[in-house]
């Protein structure tokens, strides 16, 4: 079957708020960079078109119906995928593997600084008849989920609440290398305690802050793209995606959603040993232990030891493992279904050499991992890499 | 003896409507979607807006195939061009589609029909308009084709909306 490859990446800057643009707006802006950097025209181009949004978080019903316009889709095959955008990227994969189409747009977005009730929009995620009572008795926010996880993963593993907190130091650092996250901070682990108990044992500033922001892929079979371009092509070399069961106590500690999505990209990307194979890692850290958790769920460590790594320095630019360079979610913020493309765009940009001040040396390999978010264990896990 | 007599009635799979009471006495949860959203109206809608206050219609054009989007937008679908210039349109319009609305909200039928339809407006094109309700005439003078003009609020109470323009009534000669 012909392979597939990233011919194009755009997206704006991750800010806290865009009152200065409509969803469309900031969707087009990100797609003229991506249709920029790929080279071609979407009126002439592009077979097809995939968003990947939730009518909840948008406020629209059927909100697809709101997509083409803006991507340069209208007349066109265009679908709504009800998941992440790595999520989308798997549709586009399969539209493009099939034969159907040679050349497919996948976009996400967050306009979550115009949903003015969040907590309760994720709230409306759990169970309505044994869970949702329960939080609307006495008004909790929904995020006491993240503190129930995280205290079976301390639990199970070992780890230690200082090791979650590096991370959060961590990444905030990291993010000031990357001109799209606004989040970036200098802050020491003083900080992370003095933030307070959220939801024990997860500290305040261990949450990653919401952000607005739109993200364009362009993906095209190998052979059309190398009549487009001359640059060295990114290859997409497998994907997978996993849904644990929605029952809050039956969830597993070890974040198997990620692990079994994993398994699926790894196997079709032949990657056998991750720690050895894979040269930049970018997995969902919304809450700092979920790092941790998706390092060791994806075979990067052993159940325990991710905390170990991060403790001693080894999970970054300058570390064995090259992980959430970009910043994460804690530099660039809760981007809703769009994270996960964001965590893919990081990846591309280091396989190409783009990645400026936090570029990898030669990087060949690269993993982008996603998880839905509260309260749901839905992941998805891509393997990018350089052929050439 | 039918194989159907043989097991009693034959199975209606309408069945039988629920009433009101009965649906209340069925193990259920009652929940509100408390969803609340502010959307920003963007660019090109924010500017559409303000002029509303001022009595005026604008649209944006694109230069590339030359049409003026009313509604305005930043950029043409058509195209996937940047439009480039502001246009101001005398507001006098053209119907394009109607019907006549004999149902309200709640499904009840209403004595006084609502006009609603779509207008396109002079010096833009007839698929860019947009929807609004006609008045000052009888329900069978509504025809499309016909030449129409927008009643506008008085100044002091608009706000910036679609309903700053009360309706659509016939043009003047
Ligand atoms: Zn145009």
């Amino acid at each position: 079957m012909r392979d597939v490859v990233v011919l194009g990446v755009g997206a704006t800057a991750f800010t806290s708020q865009t009152p200065e643009v409509n969803w469309k707006e900031l969707m087009y802006d990100a797609a003229v960079k991506a249709y920029a950097d790929a080279q071609i025209d979407p009126r002439r181009d592009v077979d097809s078109f995939i968003t990947c949004a939730e009518d909840f978080w948008e406020g629209f019903s059927i909100f697809d119906e709101f997509t083409p316009d803006q991507l340069g889709a209208v007349m066109r095959p265009m679908m709504t995928v009800t998941g992440d955008g790595l999520q989308g990227l798997a549709n586009a994969y399969m539209q493009i593997k099939t034969g159907m189409f040679n050349i497919v747009v996948v976009e996400a977005h967050s306009k979550v600084s115009e949903l003015l009730t969040y907590e309760h929009v994720v709230e409306m995620a759990f169970d309505p008849i044994y869970e949702r009572p329960l939080s609307a008795e006495r008004n909790v926010h929904p995020y006491y989920v993240a503190g129930l996880e995280m205290n079976l993963y301390l639990h199970a593993t070992g780890t230690t609440e200082e090791q979650c907190a590096f991370v959060a130091v961590q990444n905030r650092r990291q993010a000031l290398s990357n001109p799209l996250a606004p989040y970036g901070a200098r802050i020491g682990l003083q900080e992370i305690y003095r933030s307070g108990y959220a939801f024990s044992p997860l500290k305040k500033w261990e949450i990653a802050s919401r952000a607005d922001g739109s993200i364009v892929f362009v993906l095209a079979a190998e052979e059309i793209a190398r009549r487009i371009t001359k640059k060295p092509l990114v290859y997409l070399e497998g994907i997978g995606w996993s849904s644990e069961s929605p029952w809050i106590s039956a969830r597993s500690a070890d974040a198997g959603y990620a692990r079994r999505a994993a398994q699926l990209a790894y196997r079709q990307a032949g990657i056998t040993d991750p720690r050895r194979q894979i040269d930049v890692i970018e997995v969902e850290d919304r809450f700092a232990f979920k790092e941790l958790q998706h390092l060791e769920a994806l075979g990067f460590a052993r159940p325990g030891e991710a905390g170990w790594l991060a403790q001693s320095g080894a999970l970054g630019l300058d570390g064995e493992l090259k992980v959430n360079l970009s910043g994460g979610s804690l530099g660039c913020g809760d981007l809703l279904e769009a994270s996960a493309l964001q965590r893919a765009l990081e990846i591309v940009l280091q396989l190409r050499g783009e990645a400026g001040a936090r570029q990898v040396p030669n990087a060949r390999v690269g993993v982008a991992q996603s998880w839905r978010g509260l309260p749901h264990g839905t992941g998805a896990v891509a393997v990018f890499a350089r052929r050439d | 003896m039918t194989k159907k007599d043989k097991f009693g009635p034959p199975f209606n799979p309408r069945g039988k409507p629920l009433e009101a009471n009965e649906m209340e006495k069925i193990p259920h949860i009652r929940a509100k979607a408390p969803a609340k959203y502010a959307w920003a109206a963007g660019t090109a809608m924010s500017r559409f807006l303000e002029e509303l206050k001022n009595g005026k219609i604008i649209g944006r054009l694109c230069a590339q195939c030359d049409r003026v989007l009313v509604p305005p937008r930043m950029f043409c679908e058509r195209c996937f061009k940047p439009t480039t210039e502001w246009v101001y349109l005398p507001g006098t319009a053209v119907v394009e589609t109607f019907s006549i609305s004999y149902i309200d909200q709640n499904a009840n039928r209403i004595k006084e029909p609502i006009l609603v339809g779509t207008v396109a407006f002079d010096g833009a094109p007839p698929d860019c308009g947009i929807m609004h309700y006609f008045g000052e005439m009888k329900p069978e003078e509504l025809k499309i084709g016909m030449p129409v003009e927008p009643v506008w609020k008085p100044q002091n109470e608009r706000v910036g909306s679609i309903l700053d323009i009360k309706y659509f009534r016939p043009r003047k000669k």
